[in-house]
């Protein structure tokens, strides 16, 4: 313990802040319009009679309120390493250039000669894309990485009802350790799901593999490595089995961060890949999006992606419809176009050698901070007898801290806040261990940061050891404390809006 | 070799002082479990241009690049038909703009409170403009907030068909039919068109009635429809539907909802639409999101596919929000899950919260009536260029369809001369809808001011002159 460094005092702002809709005043205003009278343009059947129960808020209280709650949000204003998300610097140039009129202020269906910087940057990304993968085209449309995933269904679905074979192909194989979206999106598309489970050298046997294949077999939906660091140096034979069997192979790529520049999907066979350019490629969250999940795939699939896309037409840029046989559209226009223009400010900024790097550091910082977590009482690791370095990721139990002190992930969440730690990533469902935890510590933390955040798990597992009932009640430092456990499945006790919830629940 | 600013780590001692606590003078072996024939060797460095690391100079280059396009503030435009030019108030755009909502991936209730607060504030005001008691978080656009929808009502009801507008704008159908479509004989959602009536340019509720039957999940329909025009019998539509025992689905613009009856009043059972007009930038499309809010009944509740934020409370009393249903969703359920959720708009979201408590029910219903009278008179002005005519010059919102049938010249042409003169023409709806050849879907909103409704008269006249 002694080598750690010192913990931060940090308490969260605590502002009592009501709701916005318990703020109003009869009368007040937060905006004007000029006033002209259109009741006559209504039909009368139309009109609305009874005025939304709106608040009632001036300008800058409106203001002052949402800086409040923002104030009231970590973020990464604290640290951050959830794993899978690969929390990284979202270069502020690229929001600022954003939020200016000639990308805020564009209209998708203008005609292409006045959109011919957007064009370009989405060509250009493509390019940078396609070197990193291998791959002949993408598609910047899908709005996320699970949109990216139902692309890839639709894709699916429509090469194989071009090869004739679409009543019969209709089993999409994953592991138990895909991203649930791989799954959801594909049975959403109308596939039927096979799921391989994991051996204890982290991956599934090709055996599996090889036994769950047959000529029902539509397309293969992995990635790797999976969230556990962990590679499957049988890729190769994978997707040549795959493809035997006459099934596609899309490669989920939302844990690239750790391969940049090592491996090129292509290259090992791929049809398909996808990027999340609100991840690996320096775009923010949000909180949750507007996000892009890069679709690219090799010239076999490229007639069925959906359009619009770019080509590079003499001079400038050209817009291609889609060709007859594309899937038609997954999301409406060109998708979030303005992150397109983020991440190639992005891959601009980093090179081929930043990006590089970058993975290099990525690896290189998990693995430093594996040393040190494993040496914490109560910190296991999955898969321990695995040998070599992880990748830019390792699946960590707290079972053992449960088993010794009933002290759980949940509850080392939230005592990890006090100290201004964002909340780390357990594991998708299912959980195939106990009290998983999946820090990514990516190429943009320091050291200290590193440092910093080994120092406060180890300061927690301890106080979870000593003082167990001061994880267990945690937090102590946020604005507001740990959830009463209330029934939210209730239909009686939910209430996703304020007139919700006076109704069940009173003021 | 310089540190990379983005890249703490980089600076070279501390780099090598990190690998040296692994033991190693070199990252190559950190990379042992990937077979040496699976990695990428000749092409390093790979054909990327030179990395641009100094902010000065990035910025010129993308300065550059961006200054080739011309946006919709230095032009006049009269494009809509599902992403539309609307005032974004400033403190909007300051809020949306704060670190703490760019930056946060998921958090807990406690530590992301204030962005889980606003959320809850994105649902109830949009809540209150719809009418309707359960709002889920967003998903990625109106024609996945439609297509959700569909099925959703198919997984209530147990049917396979769903009847939409036939002329509904062609981004959100050809979305719908991907997800109305299935792998597998049987499992599709059949997607039928309900005709025109060419007299109102409304629903034609004779070719709803001959289509609906025992077999139809629900109807969706739209107020105001893509081609602008109000639905006035939108009670008749729901009633007729729930006759046949399908539900309603109305797909509605919000910012018409101050002036406009919100789905409630007229019986609609989900409501779905676009969130970028409240407060979302254009953004090339970018400014996307889309909507699910139906009655809060546990039958609607069940299939929501979205993420749904719920105020309840902390073990002291205090209010907090946390996901109801989470074990319905794809990342509780995975392919047994309700369609699936995933990244989405919900920065946007935050954006929609605070337009909604700027506006407020007066700002809501000032700008309801500014938009109809502006989008009336710009109608009426553009019908009396010769040549010009209006389909149906009243009962529309803020889009209508200009003929130029009579003009005897190419919209093509007619749209470059206005190109020329800084004005973006209308969509063009002869490459979209069959039938609509020679006509334009023109939006005006509050952001046109009357010099720039002169603006482009004059300049038709000239152009077909």
């Amino acid at each position: 313990m002694s080598n750690h460094p010192p913990l931060r005092r940090y308490h969260a702002p605590v502002w009592d802040e009501p709701l916005a809709m318990e703020m109003s005043v009869a009368g007040r205003r937060g905006q004007h319009y000029p006033i002209v009278d259109a009741d006559d343009l209504v039909p009368a059947a139309m009109r609305r009679q009874a005025p939304p129960e709106l608040p009632e808020i001036s300008e800058p209280d409106v203001l002052r309120h949402y800086l409040r709650l923002s104030q009231q949000t970590m973020g990464m204003m604290g640290i951050s390493l959830f794993g899978t998300c690969t929390m990284k610097y979202n270069p502020r140039l690229h929001e600022k250039l954003a939020a200016g009129p000639h990308v805020a202020e564009m209209h998708p269906e203008q005609h292409p000669d006045t959109m011919q910087g957007l064009l370009e940057c989405v060509w250009r990304l493509e390019d940078a894309l396609k070197a990193l993968s291998g791959m002949a085209r993408f598609s910047f449309q899908p709005a996320g990485g699970a949109d990216a995933a139902y692309t890839q269904a639709c894709i699916t679905r429509a090469y194989h009802a071009a090869h004739g074979d679409a009543d019969r192909r209709t089993q999409i194989v994953t592991s138990i350790q895909s991203h649930p979206c791989n799954p959801a999106t594909a049975a959403a598309a109308g596939f039927d799901i096979v799921t391989l489970p994991l051996e204890s050298n982290g991956y599934p046997s090709i055996q599996a593999l090889r036994a769950a294949l047959s000529d029902r077999t539509a397309a293969l939906f992995i990635n790797n490595p999976d969230d556990m660091g962990v590679y499957n140096p049988e890729i190769r034979d994978w997707v040549d089995a795959v493809h035997a069997a006459g099934g596609l192979c899309f490669y989920d790529h939302a844990n690239f961060n750790g391969v940049m520049g090592k491996i090129r999907a292509a290259d090992l066979g791929f049809d398909a890949c996808m990027f999340m350019l609100h991840k690996t490629f320096g775009v923010p969250k949000g909180g949750g999006g507007p996000a892009v999940g890069a679709y690219g795939c090799t010239e076999k699939l490229a007639p069925f992606l959906p359009g619009p896309l770019v080509a590079k037409d003499g001079n400038g840029f050209a817009v291609e419809p889609g060709a007859a046989s594309s899937i038609g559209r997954v999301r409406e226009y060109w998708g979030n176009i303005h992150q397109v223009m983020k991440a190639y400010g992005w891959v601009a900024a980093m090179g081929a050698e930043g990006i590089a790097e970058a993975s290099d550091i990525s690896v290189a910082l998990n693995n430093y901070m594996e040393k040190k977590l494993l040496a914490i009482r109560g910190v296991t690791r999955s898969h321990p007898d695995q040998p070599g370095w992880r990748l830019e990721m390792t699946r960590y139990s707290l079972g053992q801290l449960y088993e010794e002190t009933g002290v759980g992930g949940g509850d080392v969440q939230n005592r990890m806040a006090d100290f201004g730690i964002d909340a780390f990533w357990m594991a998708h469902e299912p959980w195939i261990f106990p009290h998983p935890f999946t820090p990514e510590a990516g190429e943009m933390w320091s050291r200290e940061d590193i440092d910093y955040w080994i120092a406060v798990l180890a300061h927690v597992c301890d106080e979870a050891y000593r003082d167990p009932d001061m994880v267990k009640s945690a937090p102590h430092n946020q604005a507001v404390g740990k959830l009463a456990g209330d029934d939210l499945d209730d239909p009686a006790v939910w209430a996703t809006t304020w007139a919700a919830w006076q109704r069940k629940h009173g003021g | 070799m310089r540190a990379h600013p983005y890249m703490p780590n980089s600076a070279p001692a501390l780099k090598a002082a990190i690998l040296a606590e692994l033991g190693l003078d070199d990252a190559e072996p950190l990379f042992g479990q990937i077979p040496e024939d699976h990695r990428l060797r000749e092409a390093l460095p790979l054909p990327l241009p030179p990395a641009i690391t100094s902010e000065v100079e990035l910025s010129r280059h993308l300065r550059g690049i961006l200054a080739k396009n011309r946006h919709c503030l230095d032009n006049i435009s009269f494009l809509g038909g599902g992403c539309w030019q609307h005032h974004v108030p400033a403190v909007v755009d300051e809020i949306v703009g704060r670190s703490e909502f760019l930056t946060p991936v998921w958090g807990t209730p406690s530590s992301d409170l204030g962005r889980n607060q606003a959320w809850f504030e994105f649902t109830s005001q949009l809540g209150a403009l719809l009418g309707m008691e359960m709002v889920g978080l967003p998903v990625y656009s109106w024609g996945c907030a439609a297509g959700h929808a569909i099925r959703m009502a198919a997984r209530i009801t147990g049917r396979g068909k769903v009847l939409v507008p036939a002329e509904m704008s062609p981004e959100r159908r050809m979305v719908v039919d991907n997800y109305c479509a299935a792998a597998g004989a049987g499992r599709a959602i059949e997607v039928v068109a309900i005709a025109t009536d060419s007299a109102t340019g409304r629903l034609d509720l004779g070719d709803l009635d001959a289509r609906l039957g025992a077999d139809v999940a629900a109807v969706y329909f739209e107020n105001p429809a893509y081609l602008g025009m109000i639905e006035s019998d939108a009670a008749a539509i729901v009633e007729a539907a729930h006759k046949a025992g399908a539900l309603a689905i109305v797909g509605v613009d919000p910012i018409s909802l101050g002036v406009l009856s919100p789905p409630s009043d007229y019986g609609a059972d989900i409501a779905v639409g676009s969130t970028q007009p409240l407060g979302v930038h254009m953004h090339g499309g970018g400014g996307l999101g889309g909507f699910i809010a139906s009655r809060d009944e546990a039958i609607y509740a069940h299939e929501y596919p979205t993420l749904l934020n719920s105020m309840t409370r902390t073990a002291a009393g205090e209010r907090v929000f946390a996901m109801s249903l989470m074990h319905q969703s794809s990342y509780g359920a995975r392919e047994e899950g309700k369609d699936w959720t995933g990244n989405s708009t919900y920065l946007w979201a935050i954006a929609n919260a605070a337009y909604m408590a700027l506006l407020g029910p007066l700002g809501f219903r000032e700008l309801g009536a500014l938009i109809l009278r502006r989008a009336h008179d710009a109608a009426r002005q553009i019908a009396s260029v010769p040549g010009i005519s209006v389909a149906h010059p009243s009962g529309f919102f803020k889009e209508f369809v200009v003929d130029f049938g009579g003009t005897g010249q190419s919209l093509d042409a007619i749209d470059e001369a206005l190109r020329v003169r800084g004005i973006f023409g209308g969509i063009d709806l002869g490459a979209r809808l069959p039938g609509r050849e020679h006509q334009a879907l023109y939006c005006v909103t509050e952001c046109h001011s009357p010099a720039d409704i002169d603006r482009l008269v004059t300049a038709l006249r000239e152009v077909c002159a």
